[in-house]
């Protein structure tokens, strides 16, 4: 998969096209209690079971800032090297639907909380800088169920009123894998946060995909679609391959592509129509008259500036460093706040290169298997230190080390214990080695005489020999360098 | 009938601190009258069990340090009121019954009033003569075939008709004033933020406000003492501390700089009405005010404006009684939309439709920076002049209304005449000001007909202070006759 260069572009029957992508991710803010009321947000509660007067829209009932969410925009603009506005205002978005029980969403139009800011991605062929365009936050809506019953709708509001990011992207995604790597990277700050937990299946995360495609060397942009609401990153990447492959068609066709919203089947894998941009809303945004504009002092926005965590792009660089790791390497490391804690630990007592390397192959492989995340590890960071620092001293050979960390896996035992308990220590004293080798090169004495004449490919079969007899423990870097003297000799 | 709740709030407080009444038997001479008084069609709603259960409960257990003790009260029926069905004027709220109570509401029974019922007003209080109310029009106690003024303006009859001691109303462009002009009676609009909006049925969010109607300047300051007060649940209310605005009250306004704005002298205004504003001019004259003349050069266009960004709010407010959660619902429709559009149809009075189309109108794209966008400048236009002015003044002395009460049917089919009646008092409510409307004479038909004072933000002290001299040496005298009894 690894390519050094960006090659993603469809090919038409007359033309080549680039693909040009933006995104409007709408992020859950983590946060107790709604953006203007005081309902819970937890996942999965009983239907309008956190519904308030003020969520449900009663009459006289008004809306009041939550400070908390105001503070997660601020650090997740921060994270996103993003400027704060110190004057944002909050405008009604009017629209009519069952679910939106204001009739209005309490969203922000021309006055962000968040203006311009950046993310770097880290892509095969380089890094790249994705611009964010900003940042605003406004109340999610509740949830309409057609399905439960022929002749009615059924409406959960526990949803409506919670905090959401809109997080819009610059249109500088090239590629399904770009837009991979963006939401990645997002989902990462975000945690490193503690802003949005980034939990796709509960729909705290999910993106407004807008595609364009245009010849390779236009300058100017196609028309583009905007495909609504897509709640996976493996859907956003079905639906943009579907959907450019449709444009580029038409285009090919001379045809032109009108500027509509479309919806994405995920049975299907197409995009269809949902309405032309003649029968676009007329959101009517005004400013709510409910809320006074936003007015953030440059010392809370300091404040949490000085408390902010270490965010991801700055440990990878530490971590290059203080680790001796490659950016390969740094960056699957930091991918998650917990798996950049786990190496930390580990790599503070034990061989800080080799615990990468294990860590990478054999931790990830197994985790991975078995669906656990890294703060479920049956294998303690402590524990997993010392298995490495056990293999770093030559205490045990790399193909016992697989048998100790299975072991580990098992009983979630201490490495020492296991290797002692079932004598898997290296043989590593070279007097005991040289008599094992002294043996079975007398035992085998036609063989050392054909090697002796040229045939120098049986070097392994003797290291085999001493492996069978050693039961695996010899040392076998000792075990080489003892064999070449003797049968040198 | 009794002689007891002819009298005024504070008379009737002292009656009961003094124990010369009970709460229960004063609550019993309103329900009397109320009972007898159904042809005005001041009430929408009443709650008398509640009313008697709760003045026993004050009987038994007096509490005479309070600002309103056992005082039965009606409210304007745009207040929530839990338990009790809150209708707004409105079809679409026939039978709504809240389960919280607003908080200005909340005020007046932690000081001791006890709720009587609720008071008729001008659909979702859109309205200048309570004749878009769903429950009927109210007529004014001051002649059968004349209206109360509005939006509140079954506050302003009950009130006039001795059928609640005193009052609250909102008041959104003058619905507080403009009714108290056309009975006679005493009504104040707070600066934007004194009183609580959480609980109130929303017209338009940035001009609404709560404020006392009475038959007094002291019953006035009263009133605006036990309902005013921060309140964290509204995001616009003022943070500072109560103020003791009745044992404040005072007389004294020599030296006070009064200002006369000459944009208020409009074309064809009745010439009773000139010399009314002349009267109140020498009658503070004469209390040691300096009369000063000024210019408000944007007043013209604040009724414009205020039609403007009312209804824009008002559509936005109103698109909550969609069917879906509570109130009517049409029973007609086969989907979503098809429900929606019966239900507001329905549910809906013609003179609220027209607003929530006037603001869907202006809020449209391609519309919005030559409407809305604008209203908005010229409100801060607006606003700028009452600023400068207030260096050079304490207060404005300005009509309350271009006329007295109209009769019953007299502007329903011409809506610009009926928003004209407002002239006088949306400029306040666009600059966020307090104002109060004084009764200060009788017109030739013998029509009250009122004065406003509009103070600088949260002066209402000051504003109350001038309407209380102005009261003592006015000698207005209002005659209600009882014809209905």
């Amino acid at each position: 998969m690894s390519k050094d260069k960006f090659e993603y572009f469809i090919k038409g029957e007359k033309n080549k096209y680039e693909v040009i992508i933006g995104l409007e991710v709408h992020a859950q803010v983590s946060s107790n209690s709604k953006l203007f009321s005081g309902s819970a947000t937890k996942f999965g509660a009983e239907p309008n079971s956190q519904v308030s007067l003020i969520d449900s829209a009663f009459p006289g009932m008004l809306p009041v800032i939550n400070k908390e969410c105001i503070n997660q925009a601020i650090r997740t603009g921060l994270g996103l090297n993003a400027k704060i506005n110190n004057n944002s205002v909050f405008d009604r978005k009017n629209y009519f639907y069952a679910d939106l029980p204001q009739g209005y969403q309490i969203s922000q139009y021309k006055n962000p909380i968040v203006g311009e800011g950046k993310v770097l991605l880290d892509m095969p062929y380089g890094s790249k800088e994705i611009g964010i365009e900003r940042l605003h936050l406004e109340q999610d809506a509740g949830k309409s169920i057609h399905d439960m019953d022929p002749s009615s709708t059924y409406v959960d509001l526990n949803r409506s009123g919670i905090a959401l990011m809109e997080i819009v992207s610059k249109p500088d995604l090239r590629s399904p894998e770009e837009v991979n790597a963006y939401i990645k990277k997002l989902r990462t700050i975000m945690r490193y946060l503690g802003t949005c937990d980034g939990n796709m299946q509960e729909g705290s995360l999910r993106a407004d995909v807008n595609v364009s495609v245009r010849k390779v060397g236009d300058k100017n942009f196609g028309t583009r679609c905007e495909i609504k609401n897509v709640n996976s990153i493996k859907f956003m990447q079905m639906a943009i391959e579907y959907e450019a492959k449709r444009q580029v068609e038409l285009l090919d066709e001379g045809k032109k592509i009108e500027q509509e919203t479309r919806l994405f089947d995920t049975k299907k894998n197409e995009t269809r129509s949902m309405r032309s941009k003649e029968d676009a809303h007329d959101y009517r945004y005004f400013p709510d008259p409910d809320l006074l504009p936003l007015k953030i002092e440059q010392k809370l926005i300091d404040d949490l500036k000085k408390n902010l965590p270490e965010l991801p792009d700055n440990k990878k660089e530490r971590f290059m460093s203080d680790y001796e790791l490659n950016s390969y390497e740094a960056n699957v490391l930091v991918s998650e706040k917990e798996i950049s804690n786990y190496y930390e630990e580990v790599a503070k007592l034990s061989d800080k290169k080799l615990a990468a390397t294990w860590m990478m192959g054999d931790l990830f492989a197994m985790l991975n298997d078995k669906g656990l995340n890294i703060s479920k590890s049956p294998i303690s960071a402590k524990n997993f230190a010392e298995l490495v620092q056990s293999i770093k001293s030559g205490e045990i050979s790399g193909r016992i080390a697989k048998e100790v960390f299975e072991l580990m896996v098992e009983s979630g035992d201490n490495p020492k214990k296991i290797i002692k308990s079932k004598g898997m220590k290296q043989l590593s004293d070279p007097k005991e080695l040289e008599k094992i080798i002294n043996e079975i090169l007398t035992k085998n004495k036609d063989k050392v005489d054909q090697y002796k004449s040229g045939k120098e490919k049986l070097f392994g079969f003797f290291v085999g020999q001493v492996m069978k007899q050693s039961g695996g423990k010899a040392n076998p870097q000792l075990t080489n360098d003892i064999l070449k003297k003797l049968l040198k000799g | 009938m009794s002689e007891i709740i002819k009298k005024n709030l504070s008379e009737i407080i002292d009656l009961i601190k003094k124990k010369e009444i009970k709460s229960e038997e004063l609550a019993n001479l309103y329900i009397d009258k109320i009972n007898k008084s159904k042809k005005l069609n001041s009430y929408i709603t009443t709650c008398f069990e509640h009313t008697i259960k709760k003045s026993k409960e004050f009987d038994e257990k007096p509490n005479f340090n309070s600002l309103l003790p056992g005082v039965p009260l009606a409210v304007k029926d745009l207040f929530c009121t839990n338990g009790f069905k809150t209708t707004a004027g409105s079809k679409m709220l026939e039978n709504f019954i809240p389960k919280y109570e607003s908080t200005v509401t909340e005020n007046l029974w932690k000081e001791g009033a006890i709720l009587l019922g609720k008071l008729n007003c001008d659909e979702y209080a859109m309205g200048s003569s309570n004749e878009t109310s769903y429950f009927g029009n109210v007529i004014n106690p001051i002649a059968k075939d004349t209206v109360p003024g509005g939006s509140s303006g079954g506050s302003a009859s009950a009130l006039v008709a001795d059928l609640t001691p005193a009052t609250i109303g909102t008041d959104t462009g003058g619905s507080i004033r403009q009714p108290a002009s056309f009975t006679g009676t005493v009504g104040l609009k707070p600066t934007y933020g004194l009183c609580s909006r959480w609980g109130i049925v929303a017209f338009a969010s940035s001009l609404d406000q709560a404020g006392p109607m009475t038959k007094s300047v002291k019953d006035c300051s009263i009133m605006l003492e036990a309902m005013a007060g921060f309140d964290n649940k509204d995001s616009t209310s003022i943070e500072k501390k109560k103020e003791n605005y009745s044992k404040n009250l005072k007389t004294d306004i020599k030296g006070l700089k009064i200002g006369i704005p000459k944009e208020y002298r409009v074309e064809n205004m009745p010439k009773e009405i000139d010399e009314l504003w002349n009267k109140g001019k020498s009658i503070l004259k004469d209390l040691g005010a300096d009369i000063i003349d000024i210019s408000l050069p944007h007043t013209k266009y604040a009724l414009p404006t205020y039609y403007i960004v009312a209804p824009a709010e008002a559509s936005s407010n109103l698109a909550r009684y969609d069917g879906v959660k509570y109130g009517y619902r049409s029973s007609k429709g086969n989907d979503l939309i098809e429900m929606y559009e019966n239900t507001r149809s329905e549910g809906f009075g013609d003179e609220v439709k027209r607003r929530i189309l006037i603001g869907t109108y202006v809020l449209s794209s391609g519309y919005y920076d030559a409407y809305y966008l604008k209203a908005q400048k010229v409100r801060q236009l607006i606003k700028k002049d009452f600023d400068e002015n207030f260096g050079k003044v304490d207060a404005i002395l300005t009509p309350s209304t271009p006329s007295s009460a109209f009769k019953i049917g007299e502007k329903t089919n011409d809506p610009i005449s009926m928003y004209l009646n407002d002239i006088f008092t949306v400029p306040v409510n666009l600059a966020g000001l307090p104002a109060i409307s004084v009764p200060a004479g009788l017109d030739k038909k013998g029509y009250p007909l009122g004065l406003q004072l509009i103070g600088k933000t949260l002066d209402e002290q000051n504003i109350l202070n001038v309407a209380y001299a102005f009261e003592k040496n006015c000698n207005f005298k209002n005659e209600i006759k009882n014809w209905w009894l």
